[in-house]
């Protein structure tokens, strides 16, 4: 009960300051716009390439970038902690009785609040180039991508907790997060890949993700890889909010 | 397994805290016994790196210790730190409000999270502005606070659920003279209250006026406990300074060394320094003893010892060198 009681009371702070400064949630958006305008048209004649996937160029490219909006749009929000730890603010609210994991869990949960909306707004943005969806598979990816956010967010707080500097954070999120998202073929599906980058992406948990939500896109809602993707994330996000939850009861220095 | 005395609202028993970084361990607090009493402001001071934030952040649940026992506001630090959380208040150098919301709304969700209701955390707040005279910014950003306002909303988040012990963390660092003096008359009136302070300072002078009684701390240890009367009566005695004439401060020197009264004496560009029990007794005695000398007396001025003194003595170093 008091879990839920602070989690709340977290998120509500946390959620006031996004709204009262919704620009970067506008930013959040722009990328993948740019990816959606200025590297999508290429994909289109390769949509009859052997091995290339059946179900049209955007319903085999937006669901890639709806993961990797999921991971970058969760990969900075250290940055906003780091500039409170500064100011105290982190210490003040340990001293206080408020639970731990809620204080993760709360802006955590405002992270993933503005990546569920700027996913929705990704979408509406691809209809009009020829993204066929259906509403299952929309509430089913966007439970994937929330799960990638929290997930990411989780590490990035822990991290941005551990480092206490923007200087070390900014090159570790940002040198950690391109591999991992080029290893799991957000961009092009992996099956032009050759077998060492096969074998890399296997490696990739995120690589399960893109499969999930790329078969979720194309209409193989009952595919076994929407299951084990979903649940791989799962699993993981569970570790990762235990993880973060330790990095704010333990914050030292 | 200490007994958690009723009187006293902190007691710990040699607190410890060793931190590693790579193979080295540093022993930054090393065995700590402090007792501080109900009600009383309490000072808690040293050198920088001495051990005085790593204390004050172990006795506030920030940091777990690595060793001892330590009671604080009736509770046992070790086993029930939520306990502790609720009964305690703390504010840190940096403050803790964040910039970009407004102190009325930084006051109502520390109130929320002492566990009070929207209603009651609003009225909390609205409380809190007046008594600490915040009407004309609680409902501007923290951001544009001046360095008085931000230091009592900062005092103002750490009252919010009226603690029975509160932690002050350098609470005059950087502030005009006007707004420090504003904190202080806060610290009494939480005083009058009868809420425990324990503070720490970089100012003696603070320490002096404020506090009922001062530990000092230094390389992780007490070097000194009492009031500021007892540890200026126990450690450094009066200075009485005198000049003489014709440059014979040497001749002076050997002369009053050898008096019963005299405890210590030096010779520092051209002035003679003699440390006494009691100035006012000694300096009639220099007086004749140099009247019925060929010395000709010039000045002579009579110190008092200031906390300084104190600190200078204990530690080997002036606080004021060492303050950043």
């Amino acid at each position: 009960m008091k879990l839920l009681r602070d989690t709340w009371l977290v998120f509500g702070r946390y959620w006031g300051l996004l709204i009262r400064n919704p620009a970067w949630v506008i930013i959040g958006v722009v990328q993948p716009l740019l990816y959606l305008l200025l590297f999508a048209p290429l994909l289109k004649p390769m949509a009859s390439f052997p091995g290339f996937p059946h179900g049209g160029a955007y319903n085999v490219f937006v669901p890639g970038l709806l993961v990797q909006l999921g991971m970058f749009g969760a990969a900075g929000v250290g940055f906003s902690l780091i500039s409170e730890l500064r100011f105290g603010v982190i210490e003040r609210l340990r001293v206080t009785p408020v639970s731990r994991v809620a204080l993760l869990l709360g802006r955590a949960m405002r992270d993933v609040i503005s990546i569920i909306v700027q996913s929705l707004i990704l979408i509406l943005l691809a209809l009009p180039f020829g993204l066929s969806i259906n509403p299952v598979g929309v509430v089913v990816v966007l439970a994937l991508i929330a799960l990638i956010g929290l997930l990411t967010a989780s590490v990035a707080y822990a991290v941005a907790l551990w480092l206490r500097s923007e200087d070390s954070y900014a090159p570790l999120i940002f040198t950690s997060t391109l591999p991992l998202l080029l290893t799991s073929g957000v961009l092009l599906p992996l099956s032009f890949a050759p077998d060492w980058l096969k074998a890399i992406a296997a490696l990739n948990p995120l690589s399960y993700a893109v499969d999930a939500a790329r078969a979720v896109f194309l209409a193989h809602l009952s595919d076994p890889s929407v299951a084990k993707g979903v649940l791989i994330m799962a699993v993981l996000c569970a570790v990762s909010v235990v993880f973060g939850a330790r990095a704010f009861s333990r914050a030292a220095a | 397994m200490i007994s958690a005395d009723e009187s006293n609202v902190i007691e710990t028993r040699g607190l410890r805290r060793v931190f590693r970084s790579g193979k080295r361990t540093v022993e930054a607090v090393a065995g700590v016994d402090l007792t501080v009493r109900k009600g009383e402001i309490f000072g808690f001071l040293g050198p920088n790196g001495a051990g005085k934030t790593t204390t004050l952040r172990m006795l506030s649940t920030l940091l777990p210790p690595s060793g001892g026992t330590a009671h604080v506001a009736g509770c046992d630090l070790l086993r029930q730190p939520d306990r502790v959380r609720e009964r305690i208040g703390y504010v840190g150098q940096a403050g803790g409000a964040d910039r970009e919301i407004t102190g009325r709304r930084e006051l109502v969700f520390q109130g929320r999270l002492y566990g009070l209701s929207a209603e009651a955390a609003k009225a909390r707040a609205q409380e809190l502005i007046e008594k600490l005279e915040l009407e004309t910014c609680a409902d501007r950003k923290v951001g544009t606070y001046s360095g008085g306002q931000k230091r009592r909303l900062d005092i103002g988040l750490g009252l919010t659920h009226d603690p029975q012990l509160l932690f002050l963390d350098e609470p005059t660092t950087g502030l005009d003279p006007q707004s420090r003096a504003r904190v202080w008359d806060e610290v009494q009136r939480m005083h009058e209250r009868g809420i425990t302070v324990f503070l720490t300072t970089h100012y003696l002078d603070e320490a002096d006026a404020l506090c009922d009684r001062i530990a000092i701390i230094d390389y992780g240890k007490i070097v000194a406990e009492g009031t500021p009367e007892e540890l200026k009566r126990a450690v450094a005695g009066d200075v009485v300074t005198l000049s003489v004439g014709g440059d014979r401060q040497q001749a002076a020197l050997d002369l009053l060394k050898a008096q019963p009264f005299v405890r210590e004496a030096s010779t520092e560009d051209g002035m003679v320094r003699l440390y006494v029990d009691r100035g006012e007794e000694a300096m009639p005695a220099i007086l004749r003893l140099l009247d019925g000398s060929a010395l000709q007396l010039r000045t002579m001025e009579l110190h008092r010892p200031s906390l300084d003194d104190v600190f200078l003595r204990q530690t080997g170093r002036s606080l004021r060198e060492t303050a950043a």
